[in-house]
């Protein structure tokens, strides 16, 4: 038996140690958020945040995070800034990136309150969208940040 | 001005038909929450796409698969323009598999071509007027009013004062008959199409409710994932899974006609025990296939002239008499979808019934193949759409590949059985955009007119082989491979292109753009050449030559204005220029880059415009044009699957990368204003850019790169640095 708290909420589950976070969030605790893009750290699909950190859960043994604090993109409150501007530059394509890309908003906020591009392209050049939502996913961080600035850095 | 149109009254019977067989009531929501308790006597089901609740709600039942394209928001704009629906009021649904729900051109249930908003705008508009007049017709009823005093707005029905809510008058609504004709509104009325909209889809997308594919949970749900063989044409020798059922969790290991299937508990002990299987493998006659030696046999394909597409005039004597003559070749490899959800199915198989969840772009198709696996009739095999994690033409198989299996696997099982394929199968799973060489050849007379083109293509035929093939292949020549050069719009007095279709067991498929992708890639790269070749400027020599073609020559100036086209840039920074037609829709992009000192690429901006006839919601027209470009420019840059002794040598996003946030470049999109029939989206976007870069690559070094992708070592050693 593996202690987990997710999103606030304390969790026994009976699972080997070396099992990857992200099944066990998908599978065992049925939050369905947390996307499988490429299992090997590559995508950041599977972003979700233990101890306030961006972690890849495809690579996390479940083992590495009992006890610790996770959150998934179901613990994201509704009216956070980075969901509010996500929605108003109609970011999300297929979406299935989505979750992961919100996630990895979310920690860069929280660290640099205002980023600049360059911010902008360390932390989130690790989450993978094939449909090609870059763009607004900048002008949607700037737009978080309460910086109205256009995606996009020629 | 408006339209009266006819309506076909057996259609409408028939679509209504099918609601009230129910059917529509097993199907599957997407998002959001339930749209309440059907209840047959108070829903007002006018046709096969609407329906509305005493409580208001108005489900609207989509045919066609959202994967990212927006038609979970646009085709409900079409409907609502007409039904004057309350927007917030919206539900949508996932259509059935049912032939009222079939592509009006292409007779199945398919999400395709960049086809949707084209082939159901008339459909979608008379299905939701005609709902309106029945309401209308309804609270007139009521009132003992002429149907003509009354308005509808908004979710209401209104005259003089009154009102009353669609809800309301559903009851009602349903036991009048469905109007013959229906007045369709003027376009130039229009309140909600081609004007921007939030999507429907966004909230659901972020908050981690959207149901995709991967996520569905069954009760006594297993999952499987399968070992394929490594070499296409390979086959399953003989295989022992001792190991892999001591995992724990591993339920069962099986065959299956695609592979071995490894069932367990959950994705994590299903992938271990597959890890531990030990497979003999019989690789079949692509044991030896190799790229280089590939490459060999289609250079020397494109040597000689292949079947002919197109021949206007005497090309080959017109290039004798030349002043001036350039010859290159092209060529651009393999390509992997690589949607961001991997594949997977999800089977529930009872002794007369099948259930399957999957995100398909190609429904008949996949139920029908899932019924003759299952050994059931196509009407026991429900097939539940859900959304798609990117689907870039993967996602429509005429092999039906992933679903076949699955339901094989779900035999196997007997238990619902989902299967998921990881990354590495999904990239090495086949199905590739065909590997392509093309042989070009140009003449120009002393003034710098270009006089004869000469184009030979070499590539596998996507749809020989498939149901498909009767409709496509014409006479040896597969539309998909010519499209895009044989049909260039260029005034050029003497021309011919022709094809080569050599036979691979390497599957492929239509890829984002299909033909285009690599014959925009070549002609537009080509045409560069030849403007220099004659001493002018690209976009002039281009728009001379587009004098017949309003619709190439509008994006192409409007591009070069909005980009500042022959303004100086900074130093190092060139600028290239290509237009291209697909999908109905006229594209013209100007890439901005620069190459550093190892010879990598930066793209720093890109100016689209296009010209894609009347527009349902330009925000996704801008958001597809970004789409397209960024998807493009993996191509581009990245994107090639190779091989080495028959097996394919990437697996995953490192070995075969795509563009990133830290790559992706600043895009400026602007929609000409048109009224011409509406074109496609989703697909157009793609094809400028790859030539637009290679273009842009030369004016800024003076290296012009004709492989894809982009060499570094290549434009190094082009520019003496290397
Ligand atoms: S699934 Fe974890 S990084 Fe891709
Ligand atoms: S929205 Fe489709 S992968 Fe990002």
């Amino acid at each position: 038996m593996i202690a987990l708290n997710v999103n606030g909420k304390a969790y026994q589950v009976d699972v080997e140690p070396d099992v990857p976070l992200l099944w066990v969030i998908r599978e065992q605790l049925k939050l369905t958020g947390t996307k499988f893009g490429c299992g090997e750290g590559l995508c950041g699909a599977c972003t979700v945040h233990v101890n306030g950190e961006p972690a890849r859960s495809c690579i996390t043994p479940v083992g590495d995070v009992a006890g610790k604090k996770i959150v998934t993109i179901e613990g994201i409150p509704a009216g956070h800034a980075v969901k509010k501007a996500w929605l108003a530059e109609e970011v999300s394509q297929c979406g299935y990136c989505q979750p992961g890309q919100v996630m990895s908003a979310v920690a860069l906020l929280k660290k640099h309150p205002k980023p600049t591009d360059g911010d902008i392209d360390s932390a989130m050049s690790g989450n993978i969208c094939r449909c090609g939502t870059y763009p607004r996913i900048r002008t949607a961080i700037h737009r978080a940040a309460g910086a109205k600035k256009k995606g996009g850095k020629p | 001005m408006s339209e009266i149109i006819r309506m076909s009254r057996r259609d409408f019977l028939k679509t209504g038909a099918v609601l009230s067989g129910g059917l529509v009531l097993g199907c599957y929501l997407p998002f959001g929450n339930s749209a309440g308790a059907a209840d047959p006597a108070t829903t007002f089901a006018p046709n096969a796409f609407i329906r509305i609740g005493s409580d208001d709600t108005v489900t609207l039942i989509i045919n066609k698969s959202e994967m990212g394209q927006g038609v979970y928001t646009s085709l409900p704009m079409l409907i609502a323009e007409e039904l004057a629906c309350d927007w917030k009021k919206i539900r949508i649904e996932a259509a059935p598999v049912d032939p009222v729900y079939n592509h009006t051109v292409f007779g199945l249930q398919v999400t395709g071509g960049s086809t949707s908003v084209r082939t159901e705008w008339e459909r979608l508009s008379k299905a939701g007027a005609a709902a309106r007049e029945m309401l209308i017709a309804a609270a007139a009823r009521q009132w003992k009013v002429d149907p003509a005093s009354c308005r509808a707005e908004n979710g209401f029905v209104v005259h003089a004062g009154k009102k009353l809510s669609y809800g309301q008058l559903a009851a009602k609504a349903a036991k009048l008959p469905v109007p013959q004709e229906v007045r369709l509104k003027d376009p130039a009325r229009y309140a909600i199409v081609g004007k921007p909209r939030h999507r429907l889809d966004s909230p659901a997308k972020i908050d981690g409710t959207a149901l995709f594919g991967i996520d569905v949970q069954l009760p006594g749900l297993l999952t499987a994932v399968v070992a394929r063989p490594p070499v296409f044409g390979g086959k399953v020798t003989s295989f022992t899974a001792d190991k892999a059922k001591k995992v724990p969790g591993v339920v069962d290991v099986v065959q299956v006609p695609s592979g071995v299937a490894v069932i367990a508990t959950g994705f994590w002990p299903a992938k271990k025990g597959r890890e531990l299987l030990d497979i003999v493998w019989d690789d079949g006659p692509e044991g030896g296939l190799a790229t280089p030696a590939l490459r060999q046999q289609y250079v020397s394909l494109a040597q000689s002239p292949g079947l002919v597409a197109r021949k206007e005039g005497e090309p080959a004597q017109a290039m004798q008499k030349a002043a001036k003559q350039l010859t290159a070749e092209f060529e651009a490899p393999f390509l992997a979808h690589a949607p961001m959800e991997p594949l997977n199915c999800c089977v529930d198989l009872k002794s007369d019934r099948c259930d399957i969840w999957t995100g398909t772009q190609f429904q008949t198709v996949d139920r029908n193949s899932a019924a003759e696996v299952a050994g059931l009739k196509p009407e026991q095999v429900h097939l539940h759409t859900t959304f798609l994690g990117g689907g870039f033409g993967r996602r429509a198989n005429p092999a039906s590949d992933f679903v076949r299996e699955a339901v094989h696997v779900a035999k196997a099982a007997g238990k619902p059985v989902k299967v998921i394929w990881t990354r590495d199968d999904d990239m090495k799973g086949g199905f590739y955009r065909p590997f392509w060489y093309d042989r070009i050849s140009a003449s120009l007379d002393d003034t710098g007119n270009l006089t004869a083109w000469q184009h030979t293509i070499v590539g596998q035929s996507i749809a020989t082989g498939t149901p498909f093939e009767s409709a496509m292949v014409k006479n040896g020549i597969d539309d998909a491979s010519v499209e895009g050069a044989a049909e260039i719009p260029y005034a050029i007095p003497n021309i011919q292109v022709d094809l080569h279709t050599p036979k691979l067991l390497v599957p492929v498929l239509w890829w984002r753009s299909v033909g285009h992708s690599h014959t925009a890639f070549v002609v537009e790269s080509f045409m560069d050449e030849a403007a220099h070749a004659a001493g002018k400027d690209p976009f002039a020599f281009r728009r001379a030559l587009l004098a017949k073609h309003p619709r190439h020559k509008g994006v192409l100036e409007l591009a070069a204005a909005k980009a500042g086209w022959g303004k100086p840039l900074p130093a190092g920074r060139g600028r290239g220029i290509a237009v291209h037609e697909s999908f109905g829709s006229f594209i013209a992009q100007v890439a901005e880059v620069s190459a550093d000192r190892k010879g990598t690429v930066k793209v720093h901006r890109v100016i689209c415009a296009i010209d894609c006839g009347r527009t349902v919601n330009p925000d996704t027209i801008r958001a597809q044009m970004e789409s397209g470009i960024i998807f493009g420019l993996s191509a581009a840059l990245h994107g090639a699957i190779t091989f080495k002794n028959g097996k394919v040598e990437q697996d995953n996003f490192d070995g075969y990368p795509v563009v990133r946030m830290n790559e992706s470049p600043a895009i400026e999109v602007h929609i000409m204003p048109s009224k011409e029939p509406p074109g496609g989206v989703g697909e157009p976007g793609v094809p400028p850019i790859a030539p637009a870069v290679a273009n842009a690559l030369f004016a800024a070094t003076g290296v012009r790169l004709r492989t894809l992708p982009f060499n570094p070592k290549a434009l190094l050693d082009g520019m003496g640095k290397g």
